[in-house]
């Protein structure tokens, strides 16, 4: 029995309303306790800001990630943010790392760590390629790790919302997630994968998907039934269609106002819209660029049935990197980049570009500023994932840094002075005032998360929750963030200490331990007689259209580590 | 007696998951499925040249030892070295592979792959103009139009052409070879490109100005080729250029004729220009055809552990990349390395004669279930397990899918993934103890 003893706390969780205040945590075997005995470990946190380790809800980290760190071997010495990126030698405790915005697998555990995250969701896994994504996996330390699968483009999907089959095709998303140790369901630029499947794109929600007969409409609607006829702890994860188009903000308040008639089977939204920033552009083109945040924002305010993360851009070089196929090849067009794109066979598209945003390129001011924009124009941070889907806005490395943007209007102000006239005009960030509290901080760095994932056990330090647990050098109420931004800066970029399952794995800053995660998979349970007659579907597509065999295909147990199967109960 | 379904070939890059196997008495007694490579492979294990027991070299013999003398002389040598070169790890395991960079890492090593004299300029390609490429089963489904450029399937790959190329079938190619045009571009009339719709011969070493002749056409600028380039004739180059530019779906699969041979790099890294240029026409994409059924997986998991795919220098303690300085190649001509462990590939057979003269020089570590011309250079031998028949591993596919290799058969042997770990503790033991 291990216990420890974290004293005067200054403890901030929103989940249990509790905003600041000092108290102790106590933790035995890896969880949070009501009290433990006086041969307790004690950590004195006294004037540390205390909260549940962090979540990163929408992280590119294994799998796609790969293909950036093999086309951009010059990631691998960029050092911007020392402590947290570049060349580090192995030590007695830590292997080798590199990277900025596509560390190494290692680096990207002991990095997050140190910035007091302790779990992450990676935001893309291509079902066919799953084995690598958990292959990845086993190889980043410390971390909690879960998955979304992807089912925009699919064939089997496509063709039973095509031919009216909801059962089936619940029977088939419980299978994928299963095939690909999937913790929900993710669904980038609907139809549009398979229409990249001949270089072509979809224009909106209601363009029909080449040789499918279906509209990307269609196959929201199709999945986020099954979603709920499984009551996924999830919901519906969407990347919109015609993400980074101007005038896009219309597309992803039409595809919200579709969800407005889910109905949620669980206690969480019914939709859950990532990297809005790319997905919230007002004009008609580049040239009448401008901000369409406001709307978006608008919209968000007046609903209840949706959550969302944003997206937001860190100024520097970054990698894009996303199921979106045609809007890779675009990107690679347009910036005269490297261009790298794998399609999958039956399921998506992808592809991965670098790209650099700077403070001087009018586009890429507002791209920063509608990033803020959303965070700050929409109310209720619960509904709100910070997020940078790193790499594509910038590292996660620069979270402490982005984090001063949403508690400084002093900070914005200081970045925006360096913007063009013309990017003023196009955004409303400089008339907003609003700063972020640590409170609103922590809902939308870890506990909306617990509420979207439906993982109660995570982001709050409630008794019985993983003695997951983030200290900070820094006390609210002694300091004011809004003028003393660096020193938020610096307490958020290396923790004080962070617990992971009760075990000190980063001390002032340093990398302490590195024991392993665990990998959160969906199990759906599905009735055989529904299951079985999809099965025969399913081998039809094996035999005639795969290139590798149905029992090849399933990620076999032994690629993940720490598994913890979420069961679910299907209804039919 | 046991048949095993769906197991994976280990001998090319292709990595055909849906062989059948049979076995009786810990014996393969019957394959179905695979083609006469990997057939050559499952069932004749114990014809070929495999080394029976682990060897030390003793006034100039390899003599009989156990595994652990021979781990202990293996260590020995490592922690003694002070620039060690570790070469190989294509045809193992990625978990083999995984082992290998952590006793580079503990050791201080270099490690790189069979990709420094294969397809590394491939790699420093896509460095330059990223990777447009699919998963094999796109090529199956879609791909109405396929080159084969400077590679030999018919002989390299041979179950390529029937289950993912030219007569594969798929939705939207069920007419399979006959509604495809298939396109052969090689310096000589292979068994390839007898198969072929169309036939480019090229003179040797001239990729570059064909690729760069087929982007001006492509890109609207015929007018500046001339009448003649890479020993074509242009109106021949035009009219491939056509047929690239109207296929619905296009794949260039490329081989070494266009890695190894002059202008390296820039051959591919023009091919993925013209890839571009393509898709503004129609869809396309290219593809390697990777040797070693594992040489892609040594890509990825060094890439994702060191963030570098090969040419990887752990001498500064981090990951330090430098083809050119780094490849197992560069540092054996430098004579630099005082150690070199060498493992599931043979540096002895494909090294240029000045490499492989440094090789005999300096205590040579093989780890490999063959003899080959590595093996009269060693001092020091452990014979494994070979990974899909004897051992389970992962490897990844030239399309970069991972699949789960089976064990059919038991063995005596230990395994690449054992052996490594074995080494890395025996290593850290003398360490401890100096």
């Amino acid at each position: 029995m291990s216990e420890i003893l974290i004293k005067n706390a200054s403890v901030c969780d929103p989940a249990q309303g509790i905003n600041c205040e000092t108290m102790d945590i106590c933790i035995r075997d890896g969880k949070i306790v009501d009290s433990v005995s006086e041969n307790a470990k004690v950590i004195d946190a006294e004037g540390k800001l205390t909260m549940a380790g962090g979540f990163d809800g929408h992280t590119h980290s294994a799998g796609k990630i790969n293909v950036g760190r093999f086309i951009n071997p010059n990631d691998a010495r960029k050092n911007l943010v020392p402590g947290l990126s570049g060349q580090v030698a192995r030590t007695e405790k830590t292997r080798a790392q590199v990277g900025y915005n596509t560390p190494n697998t290692y680096a990207i555990g002991y990095r997050y760590a140190k910035l007091g995250y302790t779990t992450i969701c990676e935001a893309a896994i291509p079902l066919l390629a799953a084995r690598h994504t958990h292959e990845e996996f086993k190889e980043i330390p410390i971390l909690d790790k879960m998955g979304l699968s992807l089912f925009g483009s699919n064939w089997q999907v496509m063709e039973y919302i095509r031919d009216k089959e909801p059962e089936k095709l619940a029977a088939y998303i419980a299978w994928g997630l299963k095939a690909s140790r999937g913790y929900g369901v993710k669904i980038v630029n609907p139809g549009g994968g398979e229409a990249w499947g001949w270089g072509k794109n979809v224009s909106g929600l209601y363009d029909p998907v080449p040789n499918f007969d279906v509209t990307p409409a269609e196959i929201l609607m199709g999945l986020a039934e099954a979603n709920e006829r499984l009551q996924l702890p999830h919901s519906v994860h969407v990347h919109c269609n015609n993400l980074g188009k101007p005038g896009n903000y219309a597309t992803t308040i039409e595809t919200m106002k579709l969800f407005e008639k889910v109905k949620p089977s669980r206690d969480r939204q019914s939709l859950h819209v990532t990297h809005v920033q790319f997905n919230a552009y007002a004009g008609t083109s580049w040239r009448d660029f401008e901000t369409g945040a406001p709307m978006v924002s608008d919209y968000i305010n007046g609903a209840n049935h949706l959550t969302f993360d944003l997206g937001q851009v860190i100024f520097g070089p970054a990698v894009t990197m996303t199921a979106d196929g045609p809007v890779e090849y675009a990107n690679s067009r347009m910036l005269h980049e490297k261009w790298s794109n794998q399609d999958i066979e039956l399921e998506d598209a992808s592809g991965v570009v670098p790209l650099f945003y700077s403070p001087k390129s009018f586009v890429n001011a507002v791209q920063w500023a509608i990033g803020l924009e959303l965070a700050l124009l929409v109310k209720d941070p619960w509904k709100i994932m910070f997020t940078t889907d790193s790499p594509n806005g910038g590292s996660f490395v620069n979270y402490p840094e982005a984090f001063t943007y949403l508690m400084s209007a002093k900070r914005r102000e200081e970045v925006i002075s360096g913007f063009s006239k013309m990017a003023l005009d196009r955004m409303v960030l400089p008339g907003i005032d609003r700063e972020l509290d640590f409170y609103e901080l922590a809902v939308m760095t870890r506990s909306a998360q617990s509420k979207i994932y439906s993982r109660p056990e995570k982001g709050n330090l409630k008794a019985g929750s993983d003695a997951d647990i983030a200290i900070y050098d820094i006390l609210p109420g002694q300091i004011d963030p809004a003028t003393e931004y660096q020193k938020v800066k610096k307490a958020f970029s290396g923790a004080a200490y962070t617990l992971k399952d009760g075990v000190v794995v980063v001390k002032d800053g340093e990398i302490e331990a590195t024991p392993k995660g665990r990998i959160y998979w969906v199990n759906a349970k599905v009735p055989e007689n529904i299951d079985s007659p999809m099965q025969k579907d399913l081998d039809l597509k094996f035999k005639k259209y795969y290139t590798v065999s149905k029992s090849n295909y399933m990620v076999e147990d032994m690629y993940l580590e720490n598994p913890v199967e979420i069961g679910t109960e299907g209804v039919f | 007696m046991p048949v095993i379904k769906d197991a994976v070939c280990s001998l090319c890059g292709s990595l055909c998951d849906d062989i059948t196997v049979t076995v009786e008495d810990n014996k393969i007694t019957k394959i179905e499925n695979a083609c006469i490579l990997g057939h050559s492979k499952f069932v004749g294990m114990f014809e070929h040249d495999r080394i029976e027991t682990p060897m030390i070299r003793k006034d100039g013999e390899l003599v009989p030892v156990s595994y652990e003398e021979a781990i202990e002389a293996a260590a020995k040598i490592l922690v003694n070295s002070k620039r060690t070169l570790s070469y190989g790890w294509c045809s193992t395991s990625c978990e083999a592979i995984s082992g290998a960079i952590k006793l580079a890492e503990e050791t201080g090593s270099l490690i790189d792959s069979t990709a420094n004299v294969c397809h590394g300029p491939s790699a420093l390609a896509a460095q330059e103009k990223g990777s447009p490429s699919a998963s094999l089963g796109v090529i199956k489904n879609r791909a109405d139009v396929i080159v084969f450029w400077g590679c030999n399937p018919v002989h390299a790959h041979p179950r390529h052409m029937s289950r993912y190329s030219s007569f594969s079938k798929g939705l939207f190619t069920e007419k399979g070879r006959k509604a495809r045009t298939m396109t052969v571009i090689d310096v000589r009339k292979t068994d390839t490109a007898k198969l072929a719709d169309k036939y480019v011969e090229i003179e040797q070493g001239s990729d570059l100005l064909l690729v760069t002749a087929l982007r001006s056409i492509v890109n609207g600028h015929e007018d500046v080729v001339p009448e003649t380039i890479a020993g074509v004739p242009k109106a021949e180059i035009i009219e491939l250029a056509e047929t690239l530019k109207n296929g619905k779906f296009v794949c260039i699969f490329f081989g070494m004729g266009v890695t190894q041979s002059r202008s390296k790099y820039k051959n591919g890294d023009a091919m993925a220009s013209l890839i571009s240029d393509l898709n503004q026409h129609t869809k396309a994409v290219m593809i390697g055809m990777r040797g070693h059924y594992n040489v892609t997986g040594f890509g990825q998991v060094a890439t994702w552990e060191t963030g570098f795919p090969m040419a990887i220098d752990f001498a500064k303690g981090y990951p330090y990349y430098n083809p050119g300085e780094t490849g197992a190649n560069d540092l054996l001509v430098r004579e630099e390395p005082d150690a070199a462990i060498i493992a599931a590939a043979d540096a002895g057979a494909h090294f240029p004669q000045k490499a492989v003269r440094h090789l005999a020089r300096i205590p040579v570590i093989q780890i490999d279930p063959y003899a080959n011309p590595t093996t009269e250079l060693a001092d020091v031998v452990i014979p494994s397990a070979i990974v899909g028949i004897e051992a389970e591993g992962t490897a990844y596919r030239m399309d970069a899918i991972s699949l789960h290799m089976k064990k059919l058969i038991d063995s005596k042997f230990k395994t690449d993934e054992e052996i490594v770990k074995d080494l890395t503790v025996k290593v850290r033991e003398l360490k401890r103890g100096a």
